[in-house]
């Protein structure tokens, strides 16, 4: 791939068509997820797959990643990798929270094992 | 092989440029400067959606009570069977329509093509009030006929409002000030205000809008469809 000008970036149109075209289709795709119901893991893995072509594209094409240097292309992607920690531990913390409140105060209505996996991970 | 080859060679340049870049002591993106600041901007924007949907995941996962179903509450009935969700799928591609006016116009700014680089500006942020329009729509709908509340709501757990209203709520705030921006842009545009400066401005604005559909990319796939 070509890095960007002096005169900032400038690419075919064609190339943003048929990112825009492909976007209709992944989002139509999600959408048909939660219409035909598809439940467990095929729903999660369906939704966090097109969730991800989505931003990839969106990030890469739209915003011009894929043509900037290796210094911003770090500088920018890098540093979210660190909320990841932060989701490993609100998701520890949110299992321990679950599970004590259910051990005190009972579960309603849903039971634990049903309603633990319903909440994602 | 030959191809390969050439391809180790180009991806040892580019650890070398960004070896360079680091250690040159100048600057270090070589990119118009309000580039480089709407990026950083841009991170520390991620961390702040990112810690909005983690709050959001840690007290769903965390929570007794069911949580509400969301294709159902956020269905619409034109006069038949209630459609799930359909209101956001539209939201959803009403966002993704501004997205591609957005990169249009950019590279109709590059051309110093002002007419059609202004209109798409001006299109794209016509979609972004659409989009706000249909939200006020859907927050009145859930207020005044559903009854959800940040503190409570009929259908379930009582995290739902407040992750709700505070999620699809700062993101509107961020859809209605790229409006503003937008508009702002391309009235400059209009005007040949960047005729000297050179139109990386458009490029720079149209990193924000792409940004706003980014998260909502992640908002639609966690909060949504979830």
């Amino acid at each position: 791939m070509a890095a960007a000008t002096e005169e900032g970036q400038q690419h075919p149109l064609s190339i943003y068509i048929g990112i825009w075209l492909l976007l209709f289709v992944f989002s139509a795709a999600s959408y048909f997820v939660d219409y035909l119901q598809l439940q467990g893991y095929l729903r999660w893995n369906l939704i966090l797959i097109f969730m991800m072509l989505k931003a990839g594209f969106i990030v890469a094409i739209f915003m011009h990643m894929a043509w900037e240097r290796l210094a911003l292309i770090t500088a920018i992607l890098l540093p979210p990798l660190a909320l990841l920690v932060l989701i490993g531990m609100m998701s520890i913390e949110g299992d321990y929270t679950y599970l004590s409140r259910a051990e005190f105060f009972g579960v309603d209505e849903a039971p634990i094992v049903e309603h633990h996996h319903a909440s994602g991970h | 092989m030959a191809q390969s080859t050439a391809d180790v060679v180009a991806a040892n340049d580019v650890v070398t440029d960004l070896v360079s870049d680091w250690s040159a002591e100048k600057e270090v993106f070589k990119v118009h400067w309000g580039k480089a600041m709407m990026w950083i901007f841009l991170l520390s924007d991620t961390f702040i959606f990112t810690s909005f949907l983690t709050g959001y995941m840690k007290v769903r996962i965390s929570s007794t009570v069911p949580w509400p179903n969301s294709s159902e509450i956020f269905a619409l009935s034109f006069g038949g069977d209630p459609i799930p969700l359909i209101l956001i799928a539209i939201m959803t591609f009403v966002l993704i329509t501004s997205s591609g006016t957005m990169a249009l116009a950019v590279n109709y700014g590059y051309r110093k093509d002002r007419m059609k680089s202004a209109v798409l500006l001006l299109v794209t942020a016509g979609f972004g009030l659409m989009f706000v329009g249909m939200q006020a729509f859907e927050w009145t709908k859930l207020i005044v006929d559903e009854g959800v509340r940040p503190w409570g709501n009929p259908f379930g757990a009582a995290q739902f409002g407040a992750s709700f209203f505070m999620i699809t709520g700062f993101h509107g705030l961020h859809v209605s000030g790229g409006v503003i921006y937008l508009t702002y842009v391309a009235v400059g545009v209009l005007n040949g205000r960047y005729e000297k400066k050179g139109y990386d401005i458009v490029e720079i604005a149209g990193l924000y809008w792409h940004f706003v559909d980014l998260v909502w990319v992640f908002i639609f796939a966690f909060f949504y469809l979830w």
